[in-house]
């Protein structure tokens, strides 16, 4: 019984098995029949579709949208670069194609060969016998190019900056499209595109700057020359950028640097545009846009000056006594210390009567110093006290109020929030508690805190115009949507608003004597042609905040000198221009950063004799 | 040394095992062509084929018994890995793969041996023709993990688990009446099930039938496709000489689309040297089945063919135009994924039904 089921079933299963295999046999047949069709009968059409597939589609690459200064100067622009390719399938006669080459447009024959000689691809595809020729050399080979077949011209769009160095950290650079770049574009329209933003504005303003690419098909000769093209969908260029960086000023300032490391940033006080943002040292962006040597980007990476740094964005120093007006500011609208009460300066102050003494930078004292004084001649003693009454959680609030510890929004990537210690920060960073004496040195700018060159700037242009906050940017209005986005100046920071406006005057009277006092500390810093000029000078010790190795780092310097700083603006009432320099390990802020920023602003005047004659009646 | 290949030799059938050897290294061949000459892409495939054909002789040795009783565990696995996937897979678009750090792989992988050893365990249990019964439970078996697949998205593996399950159902002799009301329901519910898939699939069917609609979208895959195939002409372009793949016209070239390579470079002679290579695999593996000795054999061997014809069939479809694109692998020849294993291991079981038999026969 069991064997002869088992017989049926075999008997039922192999029926079945025997309708598959002849299933199979009719698809195999069907698949044969279909690759006959394709391989043998149509295979002159399809060889020919193949051919011509080499040549098919070619992506039009869109010009990228140019970049000007605020004089309506060219500060980022195209350029195109030529290259010679050859196809060596297509060479009849190789030797001969490069000799004549050699010959015709002056070129080194045994460097052409011995590129050719290194050629491992294959003999279909273009080979690139020379790159980055001159315009001449272009023209001869276009003018001559029937002798060669085979032999073809491409053209690259490339970028060049015609500033150098002196724009590098405000535009950035383009370079070629790297592997982790291409995650975050859209391939399809980047497909012949060559070169990316990669820093600075160039890079904030990628999206802008590239525009849309387009295609064409096109047919060409056995040649690998365009015969016509079939159809066409055009490029969209990229959005010209006009900046608000003035190209003469910052030509200016790289001037007046001479040399010195550290940064200058101006700011007009009444819109936030950035007038000037100098790095110095710097470096050349063209460097990169054709693909910067091992040896060149190792040179720059580990230069000693921090070429590649950007210090007025990323450079985070003490600000020294540049933050005592806003310190009194903050002291006066709080009632800790009323403006014609003084303080005795005996050249140091002591927390107790037995404790360490602090040092005001006159070594023998200021004497009698009241709130006016003490910004004008920069006493040390009377920012001990009244930081000493303020607390530390009195001056972080005064400093805040003027942006100081956050991150100022300028449009470029990488900023630096610079730091407005407190109680707080410290123990939940530092894990320790608040002592007094760090109290003290806050007062005059110095221990934890910390703050970039643009931050000074908009603190100081804050000052300027009497709490009226316009977040500092880069780009000048522009219809174009996308730029209104990438434009902070829709959301500026809250004003600062006080009790008592008088405390206005009190604090910028100060400054201005600070330049026009006799005992000011910028006294020999006067502008030209008489625009009174308020400001506050910064000599910041660089030695004593050396526990604070963690958060130094980036500028711990080599000598452990001062650094020099100073902040103004100008003309005194209704200021045009907001300026802050910082010289590192330059000195004393009186004599080298204040003199910088009188050049700078002497030098912004001259240009603007409205200014000169309408405001400073 | 000797004793260990009479050991390997007991178990592994030597023309079977032949053919497949003839089409991996012809896979190796225009694989190291198709991306682009990578010796990297090369010895990854080849470590792929280690760990195959060490799967295949490892199941070799396990007698047909044993599949059996292990069918089930590794049909619950399977199913509760598919689960793990659904929920915490990792993949490209798709949630198919499980990694374990060196090692990833697909679950649905699993389910193509584990449905045909446990529907076939499931006809056989009884006597043929399945009980109506029994074809409940098998479709119940065939459902569950068929829809967790298709979730993943892998359509093209969802149809192909399925039907290796139905090929048993079918080869176990259910009555043709039933098959018929089944086809005729199949035909009503085609035009509803348009509504169900999803846009891209919708897309590849259209593509199939014009082709020409959208050359640089959806068409272009099987445009290059045809043209590669069809340039390849009598004798192909040479190998390494395919200016489809070489020049990048044809998409998926190491994968999906490696047929369309080989064409292109060994021309219409090279093409009908790899089919005749994959009939020596089915013929020899046929004879194997007509051999085999008990139902249960019959029917997983069955579905094993089946599957495997099925790949070949489908994957050349898709890449000559005749069946829409859909993601399954040219078996033993593209590159990447667990297929390769699961084929190889696949032909393990064929071995086991072909070399456990005398030992069979005289329990």
């Amino acid at each position: 019984m069991e064997l002869k089921n088992s017989n049926f079933e075999r008997r039922v299963l192999l029926t079945r098995l025997n309708l598959v295999c002849a299933i199979f046999a009719l698809v195999m047949v069907v698949l044969v029949g279909r690759l006959f069709y394709l391989q043998i009968k149509n295979n002159e059409h399809f060889s020919t579709k193949s051919l011509e597939n080499r040549i098919k589609i070619e992506p039009l690459v869109p010009a990228r949208g140019l970049i000007f200064g605020r004089n309506g100067k060219l500060l980022a622009g195209n350029t195109t670069s030529f290259s010679l390719v050859a196809i060596p399938e297509k060479i009849a006669d190789m030797e001969a194609s490069i000799s004549s080459l050699g010959q015709k447009l002056g070129l080194d024959t045994i460097e052409l060969k011995r590129s050719l000689v290194h050629f491992t691809g294959k003999s279909f595809e273009k080979h690139v016998l020379k790159s980055s020729l001159t315009e001449k050399e272009a023209a001869i080979f276009a003018a001559n190019r029937f002798h060669f077949p085979g032999i073809s011209l491409i053209s690259n769009s490339s970028r060049y900056y015609p500033f150098g160095s002196e724009m590098a950290h405000v535009l950035g650079y383009v370079g070629r499209i790297q592997s982790k770049e291409l995650k975050r574009i859209d391939a399809a329209n980047y497909r012949g595109t060559r070169l990316i933003g990669k820093t600075g504005v160039e890079g904030s303003l990628e999206s802008l700057l590239h525009g849309t690419s387009g295609y064409q098909r096109v047919e060409v000769n056995a040649e690998g020359r365009v015969i016509r093209t079939v159809e066409r969908w055009p490029s969209i260029p990229g959005e010209n950028v006009h900046l608000t960086i003035d190209s003469d000023l910052q030509h200016e300032a790289f001037k007046a640097l001479n040399g010195k490391v550290g940064s200058v940033v101006a700011i007009d006080p009444n819109n936030g545009e950035v007038l000037v943002a100098t790095s110095n040292p710097s470096f050349d962006p063209n460097l990169f846009v054709n693909g910067i040597s091992q040896r060149q980007y190792n040179a720059l990476i580990h230069s000693k000056d921090r070429r590649l740094f950007n210090r007025f964005l990323q450079g985070q120093y003490p600000p020294g006594s540049t933050i005592k007006p806003i310190i009194a500011l903050g002291a006066l609208e709080a009632g800790i210390k009323r403006h014609d009460v003084s303080v005795f300066c005996p050249g140091f102050f002591r927390l107790t009567e037995a404790g360490r003494p602090y040092r005001c930078w006159a070594e023998k004292g200021h004497g009698n110093v009241k709130m006016a004084d003490s910004i004008v001649r920069s006493c040390d003693v009377y920012y001990y006290s009244l930081a000493q009454k303020f607390g530390i959680q009195g001056l972080h609030d005064s400093l805040t109020l003027f942006g100081l510890g956050e991150k100022t929004g300028v449009n470029l990537p990488g900023e630096k929030a610079g730091l407005v210690p407190s109680a707080n920060w410290k123990k939940e960073t530092l894990g320790k508690s608040w002592y007094k004496g760090e109290t003290l040195i806050s007062g005059i700018g110095q221990g934890f805190m910390l703050a970039t060159p643009m931050q000074l700037a908009h603190a100081v242009s804050i000052l300027a115009s009497k709490g009226n906050v316009k977040k500092p940017h880069l780009f000048r209005e522009s219809k174009h949507n996308l730029l209104a986005e990438v434009n902070p100046r829709q959301s500026n920071g809250t004003n600062v608003v006080l009790k008592n406006q008088n405390n206005w005057d009190l604090v910028r009277e100060a400054m201005v004597q600070v330049v026009h006092g006799k005992s000011g500390t910028a006294r020999s810093s006067k502008l030209a042609n008489g625009i009174i000029f308020a400001g506050k000078t910064g000599t910041a010790q660089v030695s004593s905040v050396d526990h604070n190795l963690e958060l130094q780092l980036d500028q711990i310097p080599v000598h452990l000198r001062d650094h020099s700083l100073f902040i103004g603006y100008a003309p005194a009432e209704n200021p045009a221009i907001a300026i802050a320099v910082v010289i590192e390990n330059g000195g004393s802020g009186s004599r080298v950063a204040a003199p910088i920023a009188k050049k700078v602003v002497d030098t912004f005047f001259v240009g603007q004799p409205d200014i000169l004659t309408s405001r400073n009646k | 040394m000797i004793n260990i290949l009479s050991i390997l030799n007991r178990r592994v059938d030597l023309p079977l095992a032949g053919g497949l050897f003839v089409v991996c290294v012809l896979g190796l061949v225009v694989l190291f062509s198709a991306s682009g000459e990578s010796t990297g892409i090369l010895i990854s495939q080849a470590i792929r084929i280690g760990i195959g054909i060490f799967v295949m002789i490892s199941i070799a040795h396990l007698s047909p018994s044993t599949l059996l009783r292990i069918g089930p565990i590794l049909y619950i696995a399977g199913v509760l890995l598919l689960i793990v996937v659904a929920i915490w897979g990792d993949g490209q678009g798709a949630r198919r793969w499980i990694d374990l750090g060196y090692i990833r792989f697909q679950p649905s992988e699993i389910m193509k041996l584990a449905i045909p050893i446990v529907v076939a365990a499931i006809v056989s249990n009884r006597s043929l023709p399945p009980s109506a019964r029994s074809l409940f439970v098998c479709v119940l078996v065939i459902i569950v993990p068929v829809i967790l697949i298709y979730l993943q998205p892998d359509l093209g593996t969802a149809i192909l688990v399925t039907l290796s399950g139905l090929m048993i159902i079918f080869l176990g002799g259910i009555s043709w009446r039933i098959i018929r009301y089944f086809s005729f329901l199949l035909c009503c519910f085609a035009p509803i099930a348009w509504y169900f898939i999803r846009d891209y699939q919708k897309q590849r069917i259209l593509t199939l039938i014009f082709p020409d609609r959208d050359p640089l979208g959806a068409g272009y895959h099987i445009i290059q496709s045809k043209i590669a195939i069809g340039s390849g002409g009598k004798f192909g372009k040479g190998w390494l000489n395919g200016t489809q793949s070489h020049l990048e016209f044809l998409p998926e070239r190491a994968t999906d689309f490696i047929f369309a390579v080989y064409c292109e470079e060994f021309g219409f002679i090279g093409v009908l040297v790899l089919l005749m290579a994959y009939a020596l695999i089915v013929i020899r593996s046929i004879g194997i089945l007509y051999d085999a000795q008990d139902t249960f054999c019959r029917l997983l061997g069955g579905a094993i063919i089946f599957t495997f014809v099925s790949y070949i069939f489908v994957n050349i479809g898709m890449v000559v135009g005749l069946l829409p694109v859909v993601g399954v692998p040219l078996p033993l020849i593209s590159y990447g994924g667990t297929s390769m294993v699961t084929i190889l291991g696949s032909f393990g079981i064929l071995m086991s039904i072909q070399t456990h038999k005398k030992f069979y026969a005289n329990v």
